[in-house]
């Protein structure tokens, strides 16, 4: 299930037929093309913060296209909700698109890491073993302590902390979800459509005609 | 120091460019956006553009207000009766902060506005500075563009973005902070450029033909179609392509207060307003159509009440120019994007010509009824202390429906724009969104600017009145002709009402006591009369219309009043009460 604003293929979303959109709540990640401009990381965050939505993850980034910044933000809402948050958003006169996806529409990464004491890895062969298993790499080794890195889902960085734990883990750092959409063709051409005077070939896409319960065939 | 016109408007990579200070750039990008009005308010960190402005008083009008919130009120007036973009200074600090609720009045009712704040010097940011306050910050939710402004250089292009943007899309305030040494700054000017282009913003969505197709299909088959104007008709200037698809389609049209006046009250399409305190036939009926066309209105919930029970049995036709609206509130079969006088005219030629007879007399059936049950009493009672209705009543006789009417917020507003006759466009001018109570006297004093031909009247309650009054002292200074009616009832009158039918009466901080207002109008040197009885209500009216210059008209109405018909809260548009 995948969702851009405005897109052209408004009825390639697959909707659970005869279930209300609003569903049940999931992890979505909104993905905000942007101009580069003071105070817009602040305009978006109160879009949440005024619907009192969490804001569970966000990523500030260049994009492929040089002075375009890309956000990726993950909350746990209603399709409906992320689909209002998502036209607020892109209402903002900086924003130049917004995009919502599920997990299984993206790819995604976060790195953590994991400050433990040196001498209780080099003394216990079976963290050295739990090491290897969850996939972490050591980033700096001094003699006092070590810091582990992973990158990978929430799980697999959430596994090594209570694995780490009963060997003294002193310090612990997660990072923002970042994330790439599987069927994205970068954002080259919309660009482009932006920056002409007249608007491209747009659609705003609608509950009804999304799901396929059109009131009339288009 | 000024630059000739011809100067300014030459292609700015051809020019050499002329040195000016920020400050006087940014005059001459405001005479070239086509301003003639600011309303506002000097201190500190703005005191480079108001030392500019002294040599720009022959072409800039600039009326000194006597609170910065008095000052955007009064541009929101100026902007809501020109349809032009309404500009205000204030200074850093307190000055910018007092500027927040008519930024957010401004915000929720599209109302145009470019507000320039001074700010402190750049090196001075973020270290506490006299008069500092994070304004960007402050006004973000309730602007629809923000931006400051550290070096004169960026001038120019901020001006034409503000512009551009406030005017554009979906109208909204925009603001913008330049500390004071951007405004003292010389730099090299090379003209102005008004702004055409943003490729970050499209203010209006593609027209796609074939949602007007199904739209007029839905129309074309509907047998009880009902159409709900917004402000958007007005804002779109669309007043004219609005007329044309009421009157070809024959579909009766109901309003929201803020589309009031986009058709004529007596047009006979016209069947009333919506809403909480609307007409009885455009709420019960709401649940009663099968096509239901919103055009440039958002479904308020004062307009839509509960949201589940709202027309479940109708197909719904959205026009709106701002898609974030659409299936916001009320999910919509066929959504209209676009700017309605582009889509008005393509639904209107597609949709047959019809007269919905008999869906039309049932509307006129209910208004009938609610004549015999409110209106009546409302507008001719016979004894007893006077009603807010029947003042509004009898200033309709005199001036015919041709005056702006700038209201506050209470009953009065609610009786106001039930009852007030409006001939023509952008002439019912009211808080409608966010309800500030204090708008109605700088609003008017804005409206008149922005429409010197008419008549403005301002019909405000003792509570509003005594929000923003020192801006008598305004009009006192300008010398600007407003009328002024206070409907004194002695009571925060909406408030008493809904404690009188909620909350067992307990009247908790709503006596309002006030001042003697007739007094305090003339210590500004404004005539004024107060008034008590019905036999002097008419000849008093007239007195006032007929008075050169400003005049208070305080009437002193029945104080435990109620306004209906009314939607409770929590109840569906066909749970409206006459009583």
């Amino acid at each position: 299930m995948s969702t851009e604003l405005n897109k052209n293929d408004i009825n390639s979303k697959v909707l659970p037929t005869g279930e209300d959109l609003g569903g049940a709540r999931q992890e979505f990640n909104i993905t905000v093309y942007t101009e580069n401009q003071i105070g817009l990381l602040n305009r978006i965050a109160i879009i949440f913060t005024r619907r009192k939505i969490n804001i569970d993850s966000l990523n500030t980034s260049p994009s492929e296209i040089e002075s375009i910044h890309r956000f990726n933000i993950v909350i746990t809402e209603t399709e409906e909700v992320v689909r209002k948050v998502c036209r607020q958003i892109e209402k903002q006169v900086e924003v130049l698109k917004v995009y919502y996806h599920t997990n299984a529409d993206i790819i995604w990464q976060e790195m953590a890491l994991y400050k433990v004491p040196a001498d209780v890895i080099a003394e216990k062969a079976s963290v050295e073993r739990l090491l290897r298993e969850n996939g972490a790499r050591a980033v700096v080794i001094r003699k006092d302590y070590i810091v582990f890195e992973t990158t990978g889902h929430r799980e697999e960085t959430d596994n090594l902390i209570s694995v780490l734990q009963p060997f003294g883990l002193i310090e612990f750092v997660r990072s923002a979800r970042i994330a790439i959409i599987k069927d994205s063709d970068g954002f080259n051409r919309k660009l482009r459509e932006f920056e002409q005077e007249q608007p491209g070939e747009d659609v705003n896409e609608n509950e009804y005609l999304n799901q396929g319960q059109k009131v009339f065939t288009m | 120091m000024e630059v000739a016109q011809q100067d300014v408007l030459t292609a700015p990579e051809e020019n050499a460019g002329i040195e000016l200070s920020g400050s006087a750039a940014l005059l001459e990008a405001l005479l070239v956006e086509g301003v003639d009005t600011i309303f506002g308010y000097p201190g500190g960190a703005i005191m480079p553009i108001y030392d500019a402005l002294y040599d720009y008083k022959e072409k800039l009008n600039h009326i000194l207000v006597r609170h910065e919130q008095g000052g955007i009120h009064a541009g929101q007036g100026y902007a809501r009766s020109s349809g032009k973009v309404g500009v205000v200074f204030a200074t850093s600090g307190p000055g910018a902060t007092n500027l927040v609720t008519g930024l957010a009045d401004a915000q929720i009712d599209s109302t145009p506005l470019v507000c320039i704040t001074g700010q402190v010097f750049a090196h001075l940011l973020g270290t506490d500075a006299f008069q500092e306050t994070d304004v960007i910050n402050i006004t973000t939710p309730v602007t629809k563009w923000n931006y400051q402004v550290t070096d004169a250089n960026e001038i120019p292009e901020a001006i034409a973005k503000a512009f551009y943007i406030a005017r554009t899309g979906r109208p909204g305030p925009v603001l913008i902070d330049i500390t004071k040494n951007a405004q003292i700054q010389k730099f090299n000017f090379k003209g102005y450029t008004p702004c055409n282009h943003i490729r970050s913003y499209r203010p209006k969505p593609i027209v796609r033909t074939q949602f007007i197709e199904q739209a007029a299909q839905l129309i074309n088959e509907a047998k009880k179609p009902f159409i709900l104007w917004g402000q958007g008709v007005l804002l779109g200037s669309a007043e004219q392509e609005f007329k044309a698809f009421v009157e070809k389609s024959g579909i009766p049209a109901a309003w929201t207060i803020l589309g009031a006046g986009a058709i004529p009250t007596d047009h006979p399409l016209n069947v009333g307003m919506l809403g909480m305190h609307g007409n009885y036939g455009p709420n019960v009926l709401t649940n009663d159509c099968d096509v239901l066309i919103a055009i440039g209105m958002r479904f308020d919930d004062r307009v839509t009440g509960r949201l589940d029970k709202y027309a479940k049995q109708a197909k719904v036709i959205h026009l709106d120019i701002d898609p974030a609206e659409i299936d916001k509130n009320v999910k919509t079969h066929v959504p209209v994007w676009g700017d309605c006088k582009e889509t008005l005219p393509l639904l209107t030629e597609l949709v047959e010509a019809k007269q919905h007879t008999e869906w039309l007399a049932k509307f006129n059936e209910f208004t009938r009824q609610e004549v015999e049950a409110v209106i009546d009493a409302e507008l001719h009672p016979t004894s007893g202390e006077m009603t807010m209705g029947e003042v509004v009543d009898q200033l309709n006789n005199l001036t015919n429906g041709n005056a702006i009417i700038v209201t506050d917020v209470g009953q009065h507003q609610m009786v106001g724009c039930r009852y007030a006759k409006f001939n023509k466009t952008r002439s019912n001018i009211t808080s409608g969104g966010l309800g500030t109570m204090g708008f109605a006297l700088p609003a008017a004093i804005g409206a008149k600017f922005g429409a010197q031909e008419s008549t403005v009247v301002a019909i405000i309650g003792d509570g509003g009145f005594q929000m923003t009054l020192q801006e008598l002292g305004t009009i006192m200074q300008s010398g600007v002709e407003v009328k002024i009616i206070i409907l004194n009832n002695r009571f925060l009158g909406m408030v008493r009402q809904w404690q009188e039918l909620f909350n067992e009466r307990r009247y908790s901080f709503v006596d309002i006591q006030s001042p003697d207002f007739v007094q305090v109008a003339k210590g500004y040197g404004i005539a004024g009369k107060c008034i008590k009885e019905r036999e002097d209500l008419q000849s008093s009216l007239k007195e006032m219309l007929d008075h050169k210059g400003s005049f208070l008209l305080e009437v002193f109405v029945t104080k435990e009043n109620n306004v209906f018909p009314m939607v409770p809260q929590g109840c569906s548009v066909s749970e409206i009460r006459l009583k």
